[in-house]
């Protein structure tokens, strides 16, 4: 082609002149394209520039360079934390983190036994990694699930094995986020597949029980189902009878987890084609081969990005068990800046256990699209 | 929803909105299981515990104690977790009483709206939560209040440099106020029988409302007077800040347990008591071995055990008051630790004897 014009210019020398081609390769390109086109298009460029590199020198300054990192003790045990009020918010106070860091993260577990909830974290985050990997993905991961939630068990609870016996009220911070949101979403889920398939039952008696669950659990919000396990169910039990309230709250979440979920899993089933449960039929398979075998495996698949949106938001709404005084990490870190020394540097606070949240669902979010793009290969949207 | 760790105001009085939600609740629940179960009876007021509570708790090994879930200077966990604070050494105390050991409580974290609850079925055996005493809770919530351990009340914290020196200066102030609690209403109530006028600013998070206040969007900041100091005490310069000495409302605060055990109540109001008395006759946790061996006061060798049986017409060793004081101090002492350093000032929770206060203790006799 290029001869074709090349010739054609020589051909017509009246033709006008054409300068060269701009290089439309390379960052300078694709700036001059994208920030630069025009002088509206710089202008922009420039006010926003401007101001993102003020917000991120501001924090930086603020998180980094301005920021206390840790503070004297005295003898009292009161830490002195005048340095930081001087700072009058010019800086991060992370001494605060420094200081309470233990006690966000394990609550009021005992200060000695701290490891026990430690290890536990670190079992929690192995556990989600083998059940990610494909490799796992049989009849391993059931003995690989019951081994690990026994092991939590003991190192939380003890009094076996020469380890202290830690009462439930006792445990606190990450790893009670932990155990509601896996517990809970591990009995949610499959609770959810039932309800979503009785919901589409021909069973009458089955089908109004699950609309009946779904939409009664649905109907009202978590923190009053959490309310009622915390502070009504008591009083229905006969007098001296307690369920421990950890539970309460566990069973809680698991019902109304169960519900949202079941909406997408029935979702995920009503996308499937007539024909495919038609098929199915005519190959002659039972109700429980079809839908283990044909259905869930194509129905699930459809619905991971509203199943992951509904974990995520059910991770962080674990938190909501801080009005019946359970101490998840939230509550930890707020419980930790109600000591006089430490009032007042809640952001710095929110910030870390934000993080910790940001990481638990930042690598959820990460997983899921990445098994979305694996599982969804044949049909890329 | 008031968050407990948030509730430095919530000095027991959220009390009220929590009671009525509370006995709504109960009747909600009791309608519904009557109509489900027509098993009437099953939600009512409940009954006393099968044995008595210092049995259970003798048996189980460990007292169990509800207590805010963070209230500076009353309830709060330290950097490593364990339970400070001037309510949770009352906890104690009764522990030492029933086993001669401090460690033997279990503390559990109790928020305003299920605190009630948890004593009455059971859950924790005293509640020691900066709790008002009123007559609903005494009678229709089938509580015992076995004593006053703090007088609280809501007053008014101001910048110095308002030059405000009464509550009645404040006329036509912006006053900063936590919303859902009877604060709110008490405020409402004084102004009108004063018929001073204000532009109330409503803010739910304590850290949002003290930054309000500091900021300078309200003249005034209302809650009680406990929250008032420990606030003051956290800002760079206290002394630029004034509580006023009007106090507008009455909130007595005490250790409850359950209706029908007086066995029980009598051991902790008497632990309370023993705490005032030892502050009286000048006992503590220094001087306490030497007094038991040598004070020759009648009254105080019947309280330390020497003489007498009051320790086993309460259940307990002929030693409790001794040990208690031993490993806690007498009140005095409880209060100096905890709530002095966070700028509460004993005040009106003085001794009436030395200090014409309101802490009083019954004879030892």
């Amino acid at each position: 082609m290029s001869d074709v014009t090349l010739n054609a210019a020589t051909a017509n020398p009246e033709a006008t002149p054409r300068s060269a081609p701009l290089t439309a390769v390379g960052p300078i390109a694709w700036a001059r394209t994208n920030l630069f086109a025009g002088w509206l298009s710089t202008a922009v460029t420039l006010v926003c520039g401007y101001l993102i590199i003020r917000a991120v020198m501001g924090f930086v300054d603020w998180a980094f360079i301005n920021a206390i990192w840790s503070v004297p003790v005295n003898a009292n045990g009161v830490a002195q934390t005048q340095a930081c009020r001087d700072l009058a918010g010019s800086g991060a106070c992370w001494a605060v983190v420094t200081e309470k860091h233990r006690f966000m993260l394990f609550g009021t577990y005992p200060y000695e036994q701290h490891w026990r909830p430690a290890l536990v974290c670190i079992l929690f985050v192995a556990l989600y990694i083998v059940s990610a990997l494909k490799r796992f993905w049989n009849w391993t991961l059931i003995p690989i699930w019951a081994g690990t939630l026994t092991a939590i068990g003991v190192l939380m609870w003890g009094g076996v094995l020469g380890l202290p016996y830690v009462p439930q009220e006792r445990w606190g911070g990450l790893p009670i986020t932990l155990i509601l949101a896996t517990f809970g979403l591990a009995f949610a889920f499959p609770l959810s597949i039932l309800v979503a398939l009785g919901r589409r039952s021909n069973l009458p008696a089955i089908k109004v029980l699950c609309v009946l669950y779904v939409e009664l659990i649905r109907g009202v919000p978590l923190i009053s189902l959490l309310f009622m396990a915390s502070v009504m169910f008591p009083l229905f039990l006969p007098e001296g009878m307690n369920i421990d309230k950890l539970l309460r709250a566990q069973i809680a979440i698991i019902l109304f987890a169960g519900a949202y979920l079941a909406e997408v899993v029935r979702a995920g089933l009503q996308s499937l084609p007539k024909g495919q449960y038609e098929a199915a039929d005519a190959m002659g398979l039972s109700y429980w081969q079809k839908t283990g075998f044909i259905i869930l495996p194509q129905a699930l698949r459809t619905v991971i990005p509203p199943l992951v949106n509904t974990f995520i938001g059910f991770f962080k709404d674990t938190s909501l068990v801080l009005i019946i005084g359970i101490f998840d990490l939230l509550t930890a870190g707020k419980t930790a800046i109600v000591e006089p020394a430490w009032q007042g540097f809640g952001i710095e606070v929110y910030v870390f256990v934000g993080l910790i949240y940001l990481v638990f669902c930042f690598a959820m979010s990460k997983y899921s699209a990445g098994l979305e793009t694996d599982l969804n290969k044949h049909r890329r949207r | 929803m008031r968050p407990g760790p948030a509730g430095q105001g919530a000095n027991g009085r959220d009390a009220v909105t929590a009671t009525r939600r509370l006995n709504f609740l109960r009747l909600a629940g009791a309608t519904a299981i009557t109509a489900v179960l027509s098993l009437p009876a099953l939600a009512q007021q409940p009954a006393a515990p099968s044995g008595t509570t210092i049995d259970a708790i003798r048996a189980r090994g460990t007292l169990i104690c509800g207590v805010n879930t963070g209230l500076a200077g009353f309830a709060q966990p330290d950097s490593q977790g364990v339970w400070r604070g001037f309510d949770a050494d009352y906890c104690r105390a009764v522990a030492i009483a029933l086993f001669n050991d401090a460690s033997k409580v279990r503390f559990v974290p109790t928020t305003a709206q299920n605190r009630f609850t948890a004593l009455q079925s059971g859950e924790v055996d005293m509640l020691s939560r900066n709790t008002t005493w009123t007559l609903s809770r005494d009678t229709s919530l089938g509580f015992d209040f076995t004593g006053i351990n703090f007088y609280d009340g809501q007053g008014f914290m101001v910048k110095r440099s308002l030059g405000v020196n009464a509550a009645r200066d404040l006329n036509g102030a912006t006053i900063c106020v936590q919303p859902g609690t009877t604060t709110e209403q008490n405020l409402t109530d004084w102004s009108r029988a004063n018929n001073i006028r204000f532009q109330p600013v409503v803010i739910e998070r304590l850290e949002e409302v003290v930054a309000a206040y500091v900021a300078g969007r309200c003249d005034a900041y209302t809650t009680d007077v406990s929250g008032l100091a420990a606030t003051r005490s956290a800002q760079p310069r206290p002394a630029d800040h004034v509580i006023l000495p009007d106090v507008i409302s009455k909130e007595p605060l005490g250790p409850l347990v359950r209706h029908g055990d007086q066995r029980f109540a009598d051991l902790v109001r008497w632990v309370h008591f023993g705490l005032i008395g030892a502050e009286e006759f000048g006992i503590t946790a220094a001087n306490v071995e030497e007094a038991t061996r040598t004070d020759a006061r009648p009254e105080v060798q019947r309280m330390l055990g020497r003489n007498g049986d009051l320790g086993q017409m309460l259940g307990v060793d002929p030693a409790w008051m001794a040990r208690i004081i031993r490993g806690l101090g007498n009140y005095g002492e409880i209060y100096a630790r905890n709530l002095e350093p966070i700028g509460i000032p004993r005040g009106r929770n003085a001794l009436w004897t030395t200090a014409g206060g309101l802490q009083y203790a019954p004879p030892f006799r």
